[in-house]
């Protein structure tokens, strides 16, 4: 059948199974928008109010469903405005297609009206880029835009398509299996004897006596959850995830110890700096994660599975290096082992776990003029049962979400991990919704990742989207904050916020805002939040200069962490110390 | 073969990536993109066509001593636009480089001499003018560096390299 460019775009899209597109109309995607007029019963276009966060809307959308998002976006600046976003997905691996208007073909190269080498600036943190200047090219590319952005390690893909292109006709077929002369979704490098590293990998397993698996985000996004957790409660095998890696298996579960990494628990770390053995999983050794490569468990051999071959051997070599999804590796490995428990092992872990436990924050009561984030965290948990979708900014409150909410549920939590994108978690929240609807959603920020993302908040109304947000206000950018108090001497640079009286500005949104300053009230406000139907805004006042511990300083090693001081409250002392300190 | 090999034991840290890209817009730029973004140090890179119009063919010479080749390769591989990348290092293989070299020539009698050089090196003057002639000379990196020093006493006035092509034997 003949289409226009723009129809063709459309045309894929809904072949591809996605039904709602983030963006903002401009002149060169006018085409484009203009075709929309008759594509609205099959898609529905969210308007954002900027396009970063169509970009971040979009990650979240393919990580609450599965299913790539679509951002879309005008030339020039609007093109440009997608690049954090973009960013973002690279470096957490979403499957997002984004579709960018340009200048006219025959404009291309001539500085004109809103145009910017597009390809060129996103050539870095995109999986693949295509400027179409050619309307007979573009059934092809938006198939194969989509195949590559979801298949192998997922991941963006920018296609940016001149105007022209947009209004000429072309002869359209769905293409439902594309077919590409380099790219392939598996891509080893060599051949792969799989039957003998498997052989390897279980004579590893085999000799383990202080076995850590090391679960990550390519469990998620192969869908073996089920085939994760054969493999865990067939091996025995205690379970640190990363970040990204909440929500591959719960965190009721005994043999799961919960995050790893800069700030996980002191007993996670321990275990793998003890292990002997360490079995990575759809992870890649981000530095978060390891700490000081040159001490990271030392004695530990490494089993290595990644989907990504570049991924093998990068920061930590590998003695048994499989590039293959998590899932087909899992089902050939979980048979071949052998049903085991490691008793004295998990003893030694429950040592160190107790003394976390002795150390942590919940244990201090909190007097009614103070709040503090984590038992914010524990309240929101406990309010909702943890049944809901959380989606967080970055920094301390990032990581205080990780350590006192519990992830019980598949995929729980979505978090920018590797770029930590502040004013994420509004926007993710809005794709979140889209692709959850039915989901109770909660968008959890601090004071200064939220002032990045306020915009969106018309979004929300606009959409009537039911989502609560929830600002942890401390008047600071807390977690560099962080870093001045413990790495540059104290010495507080650029990092006290002020903020607006967040409950009206709800209210001039039109929406429902509260204000906690102590736990009685945050459990309150949480409750009258939930109850209210559509969206709702909770400023928690907190305490202004708390730390996240325990803490990996950067270059160091996972055994040597700043631990969180026994609690006082825990000895019955004070709690002077958690409280802000005189400078 | 035997140069090869010698050749290999001299620079035990040079590695030879040959890949085989697509023919399209922009291919260069993600390869040479791909080499900074991941700090990695390629010491030369020479693309030309093959025997297939839509496939291009790049040399990629990188000092393993800076830079670990194995990731280099993978990470090449991983390009969309990249059709396969071997590392020819430990194969045997035919390397060459081609130079054109201008030298000056005050009088006569130095332009014979320097003829005489580039006979002694199997190379070729390609070029004669009052003041200067150009060498041409194909060979591995040895051989146009033995010229090349060489020629230094003349007085060597523009030098222009292909850096190193490469294909596997038999």
């Amino acid at each position: 059948m003949k289409l226009t460019g723009a129809q063709v775009i459309w045309e894929t899209i809904i072949q591809q199974g996605t039904n709602v597109v983030f963006g903002y109309p401009g002149g060169a995607i006018l085409p484009t928008y203009d075709a929309l007029v008759d594509y609205q019963d099959r898609v529905h276009h969210v308007l954002v109010r900027h396009e970063e966060n169509a970009a971040l809307a979009a990650d979240a959308y393919f990580r609450a469903t599965g299913k790539v998002g679509v951002c879309m976006a005008t030339s020039g600046p609007g093109a440009t405005n997608l690049v954090t976003g973009l960013a973002n997905a690279m470096m957490d691996s979403s499957a997002v297609v984004a579709i960018t208007g340009q200048v006219a073909s025959y404009l291309v190269g001539s500085d004109a009206f809103q145009e910017t080498d597009v390809t060129g600036v996103t050539l870095p943190i995109t999986k693949h880029n295509y400027l179409v200047m050619d309307v007979n090219d573009l059934p092809q590319v938006m198939a194969e835009a989509f195949y590559i952005a979801r298949s192998g390690r997922p991941g963006p893909v920018l296609v940016d398509i001149c105007k022209d292109v947009q209004q000429k006709m072309v002869d359209y077929e769905p293409i439902t299996n594309v077919q590409m002369r380099g790219y392939r979704a598996i891509k080893p490098h060599g051949r792969q004897d799989i039957p003998a590293l498997l052989q390897r990998a279980k004579e590893l397993i085999d000799h383990a006596r202080r076995p850590v698996i090391l679960a990550g985000q390519g469990i998620k996004h192969g869908n073996a959850h089920e085939e994760f957790r054969a493999f865990v409660e067939k091996s025995g095998i205690p379970v640190a995830t990363t970040l990204l890696g909440i929500g591959v298996l719960s965190e009721d579960h005994p043999l799961n110890l919960r995050m790893m990494g800069m700030h996980g628990e002191a007993y996670v770390n321990q275990a793998i700096a003890n292990a002997d053995l360490l079995i990575a999983l759809g992870m890649r050794f981000d530095d978060r994660v390891t700490g000081n490569l040159k001490t990271y468990a030392k004695n530990a051999r490494v089993i290595h599975v990644d989907i990504d071959a570049a991924e093998i051997n990068k920061n930590v070599p590998a003695d048994v290096g499989i590039v293959a999804s998590v899932k087909d590796v899992l089902r050939e490995l979980t048979p071949m082992i052998e049903k085991r428990s490691y008793p004295a092992w998990m003893e030694q872990i429950n040592e160190w776990r107790a003394d976390t436990q002795a150390r942590d924050v919940l244990n201090v009561e909190l007097p009614d003029d103070m709040l503090l984030a984590p038992h914010v965290m524990r309240a929101i948990w406990e309010e909702t049962k943890g049944e809901c979708t959380i989606c967080t900014d970055v920094g301390q409150h990032q990581m205080w979400e990780t350590q006192y909410f519990q992830h019980t549920r598949k995929n729980q939590l979505i978090t920018s991990g590797g770029l930590g994108t502040m004013g994420f978690a509004l926007p993710a929240a809005i794709g979140a919704k889209f692709g959850r609807p039915d989901d109770e959603v909660w968008a959890i920020a601090g004071d200064g990742g939220f002032q990045m993302s306020i915009p969106e908040l018309a979004t929300v109304m606009q959409e009537n989207l039911d989502i609560k947000i929830a600002i942890i206000n401390n008047n600071f950018l807390g977690m560099v904050r962080q870093w001045q108090e413990l790495m540059h001497n104290h010495r507080y640079s650029a990092v006290e916020m002020w903020t607006p009286d967040f409950v009206k500005l709800a209210q001039a949104y039109g929406m429902c805002g509260m204000r906690a300053t102590n736990l009685k009230e945050a459990r309150e406000v949480i409750r009258r939040a939930r109850e209210h139907k559509g969206p709702a805004l909770i400023e928690f006042v907190v305490e202004k200069e708390t730390n996240v511990f325990p803490m990996i300083q950067p270059g160091k090693s996972l055994n040597e962490m700043t631990r969180r001081p026994i609690q006082p409250a825990a000895l019955g002392g004070g709690m002077e110390f958690m409280k802000e300190k005189a400078r | 073969m035997l140069i090869d090999r010698i050749e290999a034991r001299k620079n035990p840290t040079k590695h030879t990536l040959v890949a085989l890209v697509e023919n399209k817009p922009g291919v260069l730029n993600r390869v040479a993109s791909l080499m900074r973004r991941r700090n990695f140090n390629i010491e030369s890179l020479a693309v030309g066509t093959t025997e297939d119009p839509t496939v291009s063919r790049m040399t990629i010479v990188i000092d393993a001593s800076r830079t670990n080749a194995a990731l280099v390769e993978r990470n090449l591989y991983k390009l969309v636009n990249v059709i396969d990348v071997q590392d020819v290092t430990n194969l045997p293989t035919v390397v060459r480089e081609l130079a054109l070299i201008k030298v000056r020539v005050s009088d006569a009698q130095h332009r014979g001499e320097i003829k005489q050089i580039a006979d002694m090196f199997q190379s070729r003057v390609v070029d004669v003018a009052k003041e200067s002639v150009i060498i041409e000379v194909t060979g591995e990196e040895q051989k146009v560096d033995s010229i090349l020093n060489v020629l230094q006493d003349y007085g060597i006035l523009e030098v222009v390299r292909t850096g190193r092509i490469a294909m596997t034997r038999g």
